[in-house]
Parts: C-alpha cells; sequence; structure tokens
C-alpha cells in the first residue's frame, strides 16, 4: 500500500509511446460524455444486460434486489449434509449396484436362497469402498477451494482505509486494489494503476495460456482516483452485461459524476490474471465467484469412463439378459413342476403350501420364484468384479504415482494418477491433444544464433542439428539399415564427426546464462569489434537493446537487472544484449539509458536515447519500430520484425546482406528456432517532423478509423529500412520433448498442438518438436483480414474457408507420393467456423490425413471444442495434455486429461485424471503403464466374466435336477467366499502385476502399444471366446461330477453322496479350473502370483477344513477329513475336471502362439532364449522396425536433415559447412 | 480454482533458506526404489514352447490313462445286483389303483423278491434303498429341519424352519421336526440264503461324526408323526437320535432325485447262483409321484461303487492328450516356427499392412 516516493519517479505514460491495440481508448475519451455509450452501450438495460453494480457500495449488493453471489467459490461435488445422499445416490447410479441393492432388499424377504448377511454384507462393502474413494477426492477439491478462497486482497473499508480481506468476503461494488504478481480475485473494472495513465499489464496465462503481457487501461475519468483516500467518497454505477463466458467481450457503462461512459474489454481485469510489470491497480469488483467469467468458462467436470468399462457395462447387460433368461426358464420350470408335480410330492406336504409354492397358483409361485432365481443365479453378474477393479485400479495408480522413471527431481514431483478410473485407457489412446506453452515449452527463450551483415554467428546448436550430427557420426550410411535410436546415448557434450569437425552444444558449455545460449568468440568478450563489419554490429547490438517495451528492474541486493519484457523473446535480446556489452539498465519517460562497453577492456559509457516514437508490435503488423534520437541527435528508426515483412519494406541499398540473410534464416528455421530480422533506417530531421506530424494528426484522429490512419502513417516511416541481420531464438522446448513426440509417433500416435499463441510462433513451435519440418506441405486455413462489413464478412469467411479446406482435401486425394506429409495449421477464427455443425466433418477429415496439426490462437473453449470434434468424429481415445488453466476445458473434455504439474497454477492438474511434471514423462505413462494397465485390466475382466460364468452357470444345471426350486448345491459361505476369498486374489495379481513384456521392451518396441488401440484384447472375439470357455467350464464342472456322484457309493465304506458331499466336490472343480486357468492365462509370475494362486487353493482346503470343524455347519461337518478327504474318488474326480477345463485353453493358445503368435510372443521368446543378446543386429535391426513410419517427428527430421548434409558433403567433399571448433 | 503460483510469493522466504535444504525436501518425496513399486520383481515368465506344450499333454496323457485303466478295473470289479420291486409288490388286483394300496394300511405290505447272485460277492455287501423321482434336494424340503433340535436336548422347542411340520396340532414340538425327518424310508428288508438268515447289520451305515456331534446322545424323539399327516417311518421313541441311523441317514439329503442310501451291510460272502430270497414290506410310498423303488446288493472297491464313467472319461481325456501331443509333434514339424523368430512379428509379417 504505501506507496514509495522513489516508484512515483518511475511512472510512465506509456500512452505518449503506444500507439495500437490497447489505446483504441483516446477514441472514448474525445466522445467523453453520454454520447459515448453508442456501440455497445445501446445495448445495456435490455436482455441479458441488467446487471448493476453500486460502485464502492457493497452494501447494497448484500441484500435483495441487487444481491449477486460472494465471491466464494466451491468446486466440490458435495458438501457435509449432502455427501451422504447424494454420493448414495452416485453410487446406486450405477445399474449394477441397484441390482446388488434390489438382491440385497429381497433377501430379507423369504424368497432369498441365501442368508440376508451373504447378500448385504458384500454390497454394503462395495458401496462404502466407492464412498470413502468419493469422498476423500472431494476433499481434496474442498482444501484447494479454501486455499483460493482465503487468500487474500486489499478491500476498501470506507474512509479510504484499505485492509485485508478473504476472498471469499469480496462483494461486487468492492473497490480492491490489487499489487504486482498478485491474482485478480473477481471480475474488475480497472480504476487507475500506479501508471499515470492508467495502464496496467495483465498476464492471462490461466485464461488463454499466452504468455506475453496484455495492456489494459483505465478510462480517462477514473485516473484521478489514484490514492486510497480518494476512494472515500466515490461513488458510480455500473450497468452491464449478465455473467457470460465470453472472455474477450464485455459491455456496459459506467455513470460517474453524472455523466455515462462506455466500458470495453480493455477495462476489465479478470480473475485468475495476474498483475504483471505494475506496482498496484485499483479496480471495482463486478463479478464475483461463479460469476466471473473464468468461473463461467469452466465446465462441470465430467466423471470418465474408460472404454473397457463401458463394453464392460455392456457385457453386463448382456449377462444381465442372460441371466433374466434362465431365471425365466427356472420360473417356468418351476411354476410347470408346481402345477403338475407337486401335488403328488406328498413328503413336501403340498396340502400345507404357502403362497410361494402353492400348486393352486402357479402363476403368481412362478413370480416370486423369478425373483428367488435372479438372486440365485446373481453369480453370473460378479459384484466383486467392480471392487476388484477398483482396487486394481488403485494399486496400478500407486504404481504410477510411485515410478521413479517419472519423477522429476528439479521440481520434485512425481507422476499421479488423479483418478484411478482411466489408467487402461491409457494404452488405448489415439490422438493427443497438446497445449504448447508449458506443455512442450518451457516459455524460456534461448538467444542462441544471429546473423549480422550476412554472417551467421553463434556455434550453438539445436537439438535437431545435434542428433542429425550424431547420427552421421555413428555411421548409419547403410541406406538398409534404418535409423538406430538417436537418443539411446548420453548427450555427449561434442561429438567427433568422421572429418574431424566437432559439433559443440551450446546449452551445456559452460555456466549458463538464462535465456542466453550464444556461443561464439568472435563476438564474445568485445571481439566484435575486430570483426570486418563491426559497425554493423554495433548497430545490431544497439537495435537489439532499444527497440523493445520492456522495463529494467534492479535488483537491489546484487545489483543486477532482470527485464519485464511482454513476451520472452524481448527478454532474451535484452540478455543478449547485456552480454554483448549493451547494458539496457534505466528507463524514463522519454528515454532509454544503455551502459555500453565496447571491449572487455575499456570501461563503460553511460549513453541516453530519446525515445520519439514506439510503434508496437501486434500480429498484424508483425513487427515494432522505435524512433529515437540519439546523443549526437541522429534521428534513427529501428525496426524488428517477420522477415518477409522487413524484407518487403527494404531500401534498395539496405538488400546487401539480403541473400545470405534469407539463407540463415532458413537454416535456423529449419533448426526450430524462432527468427526476427532486425533493420534500421537513418531520418532526416525535416522528414521525421513532416511524418511526426501527420502521426499526430492520425493519433487524434476521432472515429473507427483511426487506426487504419495510424497504421498507414506508420507504413510511411516503416520503409527504405537497411537490413542489418536477424535473430534466431531457440524456444527452450522442455526437457525430452521432441524425443517424446517421436517415440509417441512411432508408437502411432497421432499428436495435435492446440495453442493460444499466434501463428508463426506456434509454427516456429511445430518446426521445434518436429511435428512439421522442411518439404512438408503445409495447408494454412485462416480467414482473410480486413473485413469490414461485420454480416457480409461472416459469411465470405465462411465461403473462403469452406474453399481452403476443399482445396486442401483436394491436394491430400491428389497427391500421389506416398511419402508426402501434410501439415495443417489453423488459425482460431477460422476454427470458429470449421467447428460449426455444417463444416467440422470436412474440416476434420481434412485433418485426419494431415500428419500434424496445429491450431493456433485458439480460445480455451475452442481447445475443448476440437477436442470434441476429434473425439466423437473419429471416435477413439483422446488425450489431452496441458498445463494451464486455458486448458481445463480441454483436459475435462478429452478422454483422459493430463496436467502438467509445473509452474503455471494448479486447475490444469486439477481438472485432470493423471499429471505429470513433464511433457516426456507421457511416453512412459503412456507406452509403459498404460500397455500393462490396459492389458491388465482386459484380461481381467475377461477372466471374471469366465470365472463367473463357470460357477453361475453350474448352479442353474442344478436347478434342473431340483426340480427348479430355488435350493443351491454349494453352501451359502463357499458361494459368499467364491468370489471375495477364494478366487479374487489371483485375479487382483493379474490385474497389478500381470507384464507381458518388461518396460524396458514396452518402450523399444513402441509398436506393442498398437495392442491398445486397435483393442486387441478386449475384442469381441477375445470376450466371446472367454464366456464361451466359461459355459464349457461349467458343462464340464458340472456333468462329470453328476455322472461320477451319481447314485454309486464314493468310498469302500459303501457310504453314498449326499448334497454336501457333491456340492463340496464340484466347489473343489471349480476352485482348482479356475486358478489353473488364471495360472495359465499370466505370463508373470512372481513370488506374488505364485503366492495367490497357490494360496487361494490352499485357502479352500484351509476353509473346508476349518468350517468342517465348526458345528454351524449343517453337512459340510468334517466333510473334508471325514467324507472327501479318505474317498479317492474325490481325488480322481478333481483332477479329471481340473484337467478337462483347461485343456481347450491350453490347445488354444498352443496353437495359437505356434501357428499365429502375436508379437509380445515373439519378443517374450526372443527374451527367453536370450537371442537379443547373442544376436544383436536383429535385436536392433528389429527395435526400430517396431516403429511406425512416420512423417513427422524426430526421426523424420533427421532423416530429411541428413539427405542434406549428404547432398552437401557430395558437392563440397570433407569441408562441411557447420561451423567448426578450432 | 486458482494457481499456487500467488502462494509462492508468500512462501518465498521459505525457500530463500537455501537450494540446499529444498533440494532435501525434494529428495525425501523422491520415490523409494524397490523392485515392487518399480515393478522389477524378479519373476518366472513360462513361455509355451512346443517342447513344453508336447510334454504336458504327453505328460497328462501318461498319467490320465492309467488312472483311466485301474478305475475302470476296479469298477468291473463290482458286482451289483438291482432289484426294482414297486411294481412287483404290488398285489395283482391292485395293479390299477397302486395309491389305494399303498395308503390303506389294512392291507398287508409284505411282500417277497428272490435274487439271483451272478457272480461271486466279497463280503461285505452294501445294501441299499434306491428311490427314484425323489426330490430330496428341493428347496422346501432341504430347508424343512433343524439342526439345533436334533443336537441340543434342551432346544427341543427351537423347530424353526421346520414348516410344515413343527408342532403337532396342539402346539407341541416335534422331534425330529421338519419334513426331512416325517418323510423318512420306512420299507424294510429282511435277507435269507436258503434258510440261512443274512443278518443285514445297521450298524455305523451313517457318518460317524453325524452320530457324534449332529444328533444327540440324549435327544429322543418325541410326538413324531402324532398328527393326522402319517409320513414315512415312525422312530422308537425310547432309543436315542444319535442311535437312529436309518434317520441319520435319511437326513443326509441326497443331491439328485435319484439316489441311493446305505440300509446295512451283510458280512457274509456270496457265490455266484446264490438265491437270495428277501422279505421285504413295502411301506413307503413313492406311487404318488411315480417313483421307483429299488433294492440294490453291490459290494465296493476302493474307489467305491461299480462306476465306469469314471474310468472312461480318464481313458478319453488321457487319449486325447496324447493324441494332442502327437499332433503338435506334428504340427511343430510340419509348419515349424523358429522360437523367437523375428519373421513372425507384424511388422515383418504385413509389412504393407501398416
Amino acid at each position: 500500500m504505501g506507496r514509495v516516493g522513489g516508484r512515483r519517479r518511475d511512472r510512465l505514460r506509456w500512452s505518449k509511446l503506444y500507439t495500437f491495440s490497447c489505446f483504441r481508448t483516446p477514441a472514448t475519451d474525445d466522445a467523453a460524455g453520454p454520447s459515448a455509450a453508442s456501440d455497445g452501450g445501446s445495448a445495456v438495460g435490455g436482455p441479458g444486460f441488467s446487471r448493476v453494480v453500486h460502485c464502492n457500495n457493497p452494501v447494497l449488493h448484500r441484500r435483495k434486489p441487487l444481491k449477486y453471489p460472494t465471491n466464494y467459490i466451491s468446486t466440490t461435488k458435495y458438501n457435509v449434509l449432502t455427501f451422504f445422499p447424494k454420493a448414495i445416490f452416485e453410487q446406486f447410479r450405477r445399474v449394477a449396484n441397484l441390482y446388488f441393492l434390489l438382491t440385497a432388499i429381497l433377501s430379507l424377504t423369504p424368497v432369498c436362497p441365501f442368508s440376508p448377511v451373504s447378500m448385504i454384507a458384500p454390497l454394503a462393502f462395495v458401496v462404502g469402498l466407492s464412498m470413502i474413494k468419493e469422498g476423500v477426492e472431494d476433499w481434496r477439491r474442498f482444501i484447494q477451494d479454501m486455499k483460493v478462497n482465503n487468500r487474500k486482497v486489499a478491500v476498501h473499508n470506507g474512509d479510504g482505509q484499505f485492509g485485508y480481506r478473504h476472498w471469499e468476503d469480496l462483494c461486487v461494488g468492492d473497490v480492491v486494489k490489487v499489487e504486482k504478481d498478485q491474482f485478480f480475485p473477481a471480475d474488475l473494472l480497472l480504476l487507475s494503476s500506479s501508471y499515470e495513465d492508467g495502464i496496467c499489464y495483465v498476464e492471462t496465462m490461466n485464461l488463454d495460456g499466452e504468455t506475453n503481457l496484455k495492456v489494459k487501461r483505465s478510462l480517462e475519468v477514473t485516473l484521478p482516483l489514484e490514492e486510497d483516500e480518494s476512494f472515500k467518497d466515490f461513488r458510480a454505477m455500473i450497468r452491464c452485461e449478465d455473467p457470460n463466458p465470453s472472455l474477450y467481450t464485455f459491455v456496459g457503462n459506467l455513470e460517474y459524476e453524472r455523466q455515462v461512459y462506455a466500458i470495453d474489454p480493455f477495462q476489465i481485469l479478470l480473475r485468475d490474471s495476474k498483475l504483471r510489470n505494475t506496482a498496484f491497480i485499483y479496480g471495482v469488483v463486478i463479478f464475483t465467484g461463479h460469476d466471473s467469467k473464468v468461473m463461467q468458462n469452466s465446465t462441470e467436470s465430467p466423471s470418465k469412463r474408460s472404454r473397457i468399462e463401458r463394453k464392460m457395462d455392456l457385457i453386463i447387460y448382456i449377462l444381465f439378459t442372460v441371466l433374466v433368461l434362465i431365471s425365466l426358464i427356472s420360473s417356468i420350470g418351476f411354476a410347470v413342476r408346481i402345477k403338475l408335480d407337486l401335488p403328488h410330492w406328498w413328503y413336501l406336504q403340498p396340502q400345507n403350501s404357502n403362497k410361494l409354492d402353492d400348486p393352486s397358483h402357479p402363476a403368481l409361485s412362478g413370480i416370486f420364484h423369478l425373483i428367488t432365481a435372479l438372486i440365485l443365479y446373481g453369480y453370473l453378474i460378479p459384484i466383486s468384479l467392480y471392487v476388484s477393479i477398483e482396487l486394481v485400479k488403485v494399486l496400478q495408480a500407486h504404481f504410477i504415482n510411485q515410478d521413479i522413471h517419472m519423477f522429476d527431481e528439479e521440481t520434485g514431483i512425481t507422476a499421479q494418477a488423479r483418478t484411478s478410473n482411466l489408467n487402461e485407457e491409457l494404452g488405448q489412446v489415439h490422438t493427443i491433444l497438446s497445449d504448447k506453452t508449458g506443455t512442450l515449452t518451457c516459455n524460456q527463450m534461448d538467444f542462441l544464433k544471429c546473423s549480422i551483415a550476412g554472417v551467421s554467428y553463434g556455434v550453438g546448436s539445436s537439438e535437431v542439428e545435434l542428433a542429425a550430427a550424431k547420427q552421421m557420426a555413428s555411421g548409419a550410411d547403410d541406406q538398409d539399415i534404418p535409423l538406430q535410436d538417436v537418443w539411446e546415448e548420453n548427450n555427449e557434450d561434442e561429438i567427433q564427426l568422421v572429418e574431424g569437425v566437432n559439433f559443440s552444444v551450446g546449452n551445456n558449455r559452460k555456466a549458463s546464462i538464462k535465456s542466453f545460449s550464444f556461443d561464439d568468440d568472435r563476438l564474445m568478450q568485445g571481439n566484435w569489434t575486430k570483426e570486418p563489419n563491426s559497425s554493423t554490429i554495433l548497430l545490431f547490438f544497439r537495435i537489439l537493446s532499444l527497440c523493445h517495451t520492456a522495463i529494467p528492474e534492479i535488483n537491489d541486493a546484487t545489483g543486477s537487472i532482470t527485464y519485464e519484457a511482454e513476451s520472452p523473446d524481448e527478454g532474451a535480446f535484452l540478455v543478449a544484449a547485456r552480454e554483448f556489452g549493451f547494458e539496457f539498465f534505466k528507463r524514463t519517460q522519454s528515454s532509454v539509458f544503455v551502459r555500453e562497453k565496447h571491449t572487455s577492456s575499456k570501461g563503460t559509457t553511460e549513453r541516453e536515447f530519446k525515445i520519439l516514437n514506439l510503434l508496437e508490435f501486434n500480429s498484424k503488423r508483425k513487427r515494432m519500430s522505435v524512433i529515437l534520437k540519439d546523443e549526437d541527435g541522429q534521428i534513427l528508426l529501428f525496426c524488428k520484425g517477420a522477415d518477409s515483412i522487413i524484407f518487403d519494406r527494404l531500401a534498395k541499398n539496405g538488400r546487401m546482406y539480403e541473400a545470405d540473410t534469407t539463407r540463415h534464416l532458413n537454416d535456423y528455421g529449419e533448426a526450430g528456432l524462432r527468427t526476427l530480422a532486425l533493420s534500421y533506417r537513418l531520418l532526416e530531421e525535416s522528414e521525421y517532423s513532416s511524418w511526426s506530424a501527420e502521426f499526430l494528426k492520425a493519433k487524434t484522429t476521432i472515429g473507427p478509423d483511426r487506426e487504419l490512419q495510424l497504421e498507414r502513417v506508420s507504413d510511411l516511416i516503416e520503409r527504405e529500412l537497411i537490413l542489418v541481420g536477424a535473430t534466431a531464438v531457440e524456444d527452450k522446448l522442455q526437457k525430452g520433448v521432441p524425443q517424446c513426440i517421436d517415440r509417441l509417433a512411432q508408437a502411432g500416435l497421432k499428436i495435435w498442438v492446440l495453442t493460444g499463441d499466434k501463428m508463426e510462433t506456434a509454427i516456429n513451435i511445430g518446426y521445434a518438436c518436429s511435428l512439421l519440418r522442411q518439404g512438408m506441405k503445409r495447408i494454412c486455413l485462416s480467414i482473410p483480414t480486413g473485413d469490414q462489413v461485420a454480416h457480409d464478412a461472416k459469411k465470405a469467411a465462411k465461403e473462403s474457408l469452406m474453399l481452403q479446406i476443399a482445396n486442401g482435401s483436394q491436394m491430400v486425394k491428389l497427391d500421389k507420393d506416398p511419402d508426402a506429409a501434410f501439415a495443417l495449421v489453423i488459425d482460431g477464427k477460422a476454427l470458429a467456423f470449421a467447428l460449426e455443425d455444417d463444416m467440422k466433418h470436412m474440416f476434420l477429415n481434412l485433418a485426419i490425413e494431415c500428419a500434424s496439426v496445429i491450431c493456433c490462437r485458439v480460445s480455451p473453449k475452442q481447445k475443448a471444442l476440437v477436442t470434441r470434434l476429434v473425439k466423437e468424429g473419429i471416435g477413439q481415445t483422446t488425450l489431452a495434455i496441458g498445463d494451464g488453466a486455458n486448458d481445463v476445458g480441454m483436459i475435462q473434455e478429452a478422454d483422459i486429461g493430463v496436467g502438467i504439474s509445473g509452474v503455471e497454477g494448479m486447475q490444469a492438474v486439477m481438472a485432470s485424471d493423471f499429471s505429470i511434471s513433464q511433457f516426456r514423462f507421457l511416453e512412459r505413462l503412456l507406452v509403459v503403464h498404460g500397455h500393462w494397465c490396459y492389458k491388465r485390466i482386459a484380461q481381467m475382466i475377461c477372466y471374471f466374466f469366465y470365472k463367473n460364468i463357470a460357477f453361475g452357470l453350474t448352479i442353474f444345471y442344478f436347478e434342473a435336477f431340483a426340480g427348479f426350486s430355488g435350493q443351491s448345491v454349494y453352501d451359502d459361505w463357499f458361494m459368499l467366499l467364491f468370489n471375495v476369498v477364494l478366487t479374487s486374489l489371483p485375479v487382483i495379481s493379474l490385474g497389478v502385476f500381470e507384464q507381458d513384456v518388461s518396460s524396458e521392451i514396452c518402450l523399444q518396441f513402441p509398436a506393442l502399444y498398437q495392442q491398445g488401440p486397435k483393442n486387441l484384447f478386449f475384442d469381441w472375439y477375445r470376450i466371446l471366446g472367454w464366456m464361451g470357455n466359461g459355459l464349457y467350464s461349467s458343462l464340464a464342472i458340472f456333468f462329470l461330477n453328476l455322472c461320477i456322484f451319481y447314485d454309486q457309493a464314493i468310498r469302500a465304506g459303501g457310504q453314498t453322496a449326499d448334497m454336501a458331499a457333491v456340492g463340496t466336490t464340484m466347489f473343489t472343480c471349480i476352485i482348482w479350473a479356475v486358478n489353473m486357468q488364471i495360472a495359465l492365462t499370466m505370463s508373470h509370475f512372481t513370488w506374488i502370483q505364485h503366492l495367490f494362486v497357490w494360496g487361494s487353493i490352499t485357502t479352500w482346503y484351509l476353509f473346508i477344513l476349518a468350517y468342517g470343524m465348526t458345528l454351524r455347519s449343517r453337512d459340510n461337518y468334517k466333510i473334508l477329513l471325514e467324507v472327501l478327504g479318505p474317498a479317492p474318488l474325490y481325488w480322481a474326480a478333481t483332477l479329471l475336471v481340473t484337467a478337462a477345463c483347461n485343456i481347450p485353453y491350453l490347445i488354444h493358445i498352443s496353437y495359437q502362439r505356434s501357428c499365429n503368435p502375436l508379437d509380445h510372443h515373439v519378443i517374450q521368446e526372443i527374451k527367453y532364449l536370450r537371442k537379443d543378446v547373442e544376436d544383436q543386429t536383429m535385436w536392433k535391426r528389429e527395435r526400430s522396425k517396431a516403429r511406425q513410419k512416420t512423417k513427422i517427428g524426430f526421426t523424420a527430421r533427421v532423416d530429411a536433415k541428413i539427405k542434406q548434409i549428404r547432398g552437401k558433403l557430395h558437392k563440397k567433399g570433407p569441408a562441411l559447412t557447420i561451423h567448426t571448433v578450432s | 480454482m486458482n494457481s499456487h503460483a500467488a502462494g509462492t510469493s508468500n512462501g518465498g522466504s521459505g525457500d530463500a533458506g537455501g537450494a540446499g535444504a529444498g533440494a532435501a525436501r525434494r529428495n525425501t518425496r523422491m520415490p523409494k526404489y524397490s523392485k515392487f513399486t518399480q515393478q522389477e520383481l524378479p519373476a518366472c515368465k513360462p513361455i509355451l514352447t512346443p517342447k513344453w506344450v508336447v510334454s504336458v499333454f504327453f505328460i497328462v496323457g501318461v498319467i490320465f490313462v492309467p488312472i483311466g485303466v485301474v478305475s475302470l478295473l476296479a469298477a468291473r470289479d463290482v458286482v451289483e445286483i438291482i432289484d426294482r420291486y414297486d411294481e412287483a409288490c404290488v398285489p395283482g388286483n391292485m395293479t390299477e389303483n397302486k395309491l389305494a394300496y399303498i395308503q390303506n394300511s389294512s392291507i398287508p405290505k409284505d411282500c417277497t423278491r428272490t435274487l439271483m447272485v451272478t457272480k461271486d460277492m466279497k463280503q461285505p455287501i452294501f445294501v441299499y434303498y434306491q428311490l427314484d423321482n425323489f426330490y430330496q434336494n428341493h428347496r422346501r424340503y432341504v430347508k424343512s429341519r433343524n439342526d439345533a433340535q436334533l443336537r441340543d436336548p434342551s432346544k427341543a422347542n427351537k423347530t424353526s424352519a421346520c414348516e410344515p411340520e413343527k408342532t403337532t396340532a396342539d402346539g407341541k414340538p416335534i422331534v425330529p421336526c421338519g419334513l426331512i425327518a416325517w418323510s423318512l424310508f420306512n420299507d424294510t428288508y429282511i435277507f435269507a440264503r436258503g434258510n440261512e438268515n443274512l443278518t443285514v447289520d445297521k450298524k455305523h451305515i451313517s457318518w460317524k461324526s453325524d452320530r457324534e456331534h449332529k444328533f444327540g446322545k440324549d435327544v429322543y424323539p418325541s410326538n413324531f408323526q402324532n398328527g393326522s399327516l402319517i409320513g414315512g417311518a415312525k422312530l422308537d421313541p425310547n432309543i436315542s437320535l444319535s442311535e437312529q441311523e436309518d434317520l441319520i441317514v435319511w437326513m443326509r439329503t441326497a443331491a439328485l432325485p435319484t439316489f441311493r442310501k446305505l440300509y446295512g451291510r451283510i458280512y457274509v460272502d456270496l457265490k455266484e447262483n446264490d438265491n437270495i430270497t428277501v422279505r421285504l414290506s413295502n411301506n413307503y410310498n413313492t406311487y404318488s409321484f411315480g417313483g421307483k423303488k429299488k433294492l440294490v446288493l453291490s459290494t465296493a472297491t476302493w474307489l467305491g461303487g461299480k462306476n465306469d464313467f469314471l474310468g472312461y472319461t480318464y481313458l478319453i481325456v488321457g487319449g486325447l492328450c496324447i493324441f494332442l501331443a502327437f499332433a503338435f509333434t506334428l504340427l511343430y514339424f510340419i509348419k515349424p516356427r523358429k522360437l523367437g523368430d523375428h519373421n513372425y512379428l507384424s511388422w515383418n509379417r504385413h509389412p504393407a499392412g501398416r
């Protein structure tokens, strides 16, 4: 609060320098008056524009009729009161749970064939477990919300006093003071800032992912409100639009001092954006809490279910149908028996029947019996399936969390499976939609190279060059042998080429300076003065240090200077200039001060440059210029911008270096660097003054064509430029990103990049991470600019886009070259049209044909819409990965959302299903964990169905022999324990520990991943196969036992088998059969699997022993010790049935492996025979073949690069054109 | 709904404490390495090599065939005499109305049958009665008993679940209650070879545990078969339940509607062509539901009774396995695939199929 006097001095009136964009406001300046509410204001007061805000009078908003929600936000699903009913409701929305609930209720009635406990206990267990999980997850959300709600902000308490208050206590109408680097607590109207002219810088990273700062500017009329005290009597009223999710529009009027002023989006500060480069601002709260635009943008986080689970539901429906069918058969059978036979069964005393089996009302009895049968055969639908799957997934998630290979040492963050629902979905991903900033890139620019006066400086190599060099060095000359794994060896600092040329790696050279990786002795330490073109180089450095809008910040402790720049590029330039000896250290209203140090020996000189004009950057102009007067009184125009723009504006005598520079720019571009061309122009005093007059005139123009005027005037001066050189900045990719993209592409995944950035930036990044490369045919879709009449323009734009898409499709279709790769680049505006219903399929079809797709300038909502389009259009699993709040929509929309838990806030992570700390971990997450989890879950579910069919159907068969009476041949306890204890652990161990191949092999053979997207392990063929196997097993178990125990004595003592003996034997057979089955299914036995599988069988015997000891049991008393144990027939039957059940499956897998082996089978065998060690060339060759041939990605790129270098070698002989290190 | 980044401005002082401390804190967050958490536990990864396939099938076959042979031989050793008497014991004038015959207690139910021993029978010879179409496994039937009452004299009143045979008309508890006991089988057999009486030993025909633990030594039948509806046999109220072995055997409900129950043992060797005279009282009503009644005399081997099925099945499964062993051997010869042959990898097999 206490404003330091010193800071006041720093206050600048930017409006004097700035020309465009944010300064549309002067228009309202001039029109300051009631008429200002002309354009947007007319709607105010109408429907959808009813909000009234009494500024600085929040009391009015605490009660009706103007009561608006407080700033309290809640993203939780439940609260203390609603948790229980709501969570229970959620649980019983699952059909299966509802069914089990029904059976549990019915178990209290006499129709139930089992004891109520055996029905209710498992259900309570299942539901309880799931509810606890829900509760814990919601609690975490609550804690997160509380953190946000309890943040503090300075609020006007009246009488010009500001005090800190929690965010949640903020009200509409409150005046708040937000200080530097704080987040705005709500949507605010900017009143004034620490800058005299009321501008402030805002970082909207959390809203749209853009990292460059945006300028906001208050209305002139509120500028005087710059002190705490001035708010004492501040009263104003805002009438504006109702809460809506549109981030970039705002319509409203400010009624202040009996006049009406129009408010436009430039005065609105949105919640979740951050104040930057500005000491403080005052603002009045317009939208609070859930009314704020960012909250309106957030969509309800959908509960996601994996494809496998959805299919599983389908299977459950099928099983349910089977269940109903056999129950119907049973009940009809029962009714018939009751009607026809029961009267004759005197031993049942039919004359004393109750309703349940009344021979005189067979239909009624049949209906009752239907319920009994539904419960009895309920074992077909495994209640424990859900519990087991839930448990398995939690354990799988635990493994993901614990994976040391996904631990980021820098941040100390591990991968986190935030919901465990989707583990197996990771193994089936088809398309990845990725955010750019913060996900692929670190948003850190490194000055890497430059071209000055036609000479390229900078010996550091970008990653692409490096790998290409390495590839060359490893001598992969033989074209037949495809690329080896470029990334396998550790990065070495220097790679010796065959010809004795060294590549050096800039990044690792020395203690690196942030944003500066440049290395070339010709320029460093003042050596540039010895270069032939030193005067041009001097100019180049001056442009770097002067042509910008940054503000220096001096760290008082160390005296070092950091720069607050609008974009990271600018920051990198300034750091570079500083390193070259041109330290920008001070900016005043009209001047820029630079400390120059030309040679290392000489001291520094401080120079002051008077800034006359500043023509700043915008995406339309693609250039920025400063006009300044140096100490000699010379007027200079420095201009930097996109090469195409600059080259168009060069003077005849300014094209000296054009050819060389163009070549360098191409090289840089190919190396994935962001390039800008630098130029200057000398201005005559007279020339400038005449232009200046015109410029001033344009600047004061009133009306809509002011901007056009300004542009036109700027254009007049920004020509006749003289090219100085070009810069190449590496947009630092996150560690391992190109490799990861490469590998993911090799695993057959499609990668789309969705970014809020400009098209050029996006394309650059496309190059840097190898999604684009030279030689790729690029299809750019954008809406031609310059539309005036809104109505017509829309139609025209749409038509032009339609045409572009059609042309693109045609181009793709007609291309005969199989290696041709297409890249689609689409811009946000075009996307808005392309996403409309009539066009989206065309667009999607084109996009599918393209090897890589980049969408730029997309809003968060569009990201989500694109994701939905891909998800629904392709019908395959999509994964969205991002790090900022602007990615939340897409993360929630995609089948799987992955959040990068980096530096940008937590929204993305909070909304995500998985969070990782670096993009590169995605590879392991998908290729290793996804692959494993997919197979595990798929096999587990198949086995579950097998097991329950094998068991459940035997109960049905028995009914046919028990007059359909609902009697089970098994003891209640056997049935209860079957799913819960006796067969659960092996299947859980299958689901948790099974590995078809080890993690290294998963990574080495990306093709194995395709088993997931192709769904080889959960297709209908396989599911039905398993079900058939279950059916067969049930038949074998029941009828073999039936025949063995039919009527004969079972022992030498002459005793015959009673129901308990038959049931127990059959149950023993089932236990053996299903456990042997799982042993055959598993391919990976650690001690845990051994323990669980064999332990389950042992447990059964122990259980039957123990159970036989308790008197509670009826006919099972001492059944093993006395009845069955001594009977050889029992053991013989067990052996026979177990073998008979498993032989068909054994035949199947033996045959499949010998005649139709799957990839993992062969690899298992290679590993088993240690062939990978013995025949390493084969192993290596296969490994590289296992990669999908890709058109994108690093490998493709390196291939191209090698061809290029080879070509050069061929032409020029051994002399490489790559810089040599002496 | 907001980022932690803002929080760091407050927490900044903590971080400034030193990078070393921060690093240490981070390292503690590093997952501990263990073979378990990294899923690198040593594992045995068996794979089905041709050698394994053939030998598994072969070994199963080699084990199963002898078992089949042995059990078939054992089953063949068993001599079994089955005599269906339910039809034959109805007097000639009542064959049209068997129900009236069996329900009329004034008609004597005695009946004499002669059995011819087809083969030498070594003692012990087991006497069974076999009922047909009798649903002892009917849910209503199975439920209708109370174990507590059978075991403990003080729990005679516990007749829950015994519907509809719980109490007498005047409310006294029936011991043993329930339909099972009520419908106790009551045909009796007396055997003679020529003039020599063959005593049937009815001791220990039930499971020892049943006698000792499930049917109380001091529980005596009471109010049994006293009602208007008389089911099957009556019990001597002076003999404790644990000694009523016929009841104990009967109470072990059979799994299937056709079942045999042990009646007693004869400890006399029978010779081929011996004629056995059986004097039986044909009391039990199977006529109303058309069930057959059979008297069975059988020897038993170590495997039990005459059970060809087990032996045959073993032979079939064993034979199948041996056949499969050969079939797979043949398959591996005809269509050999070198183990771990990289040519079988999908990308080598369908190079165009990408």
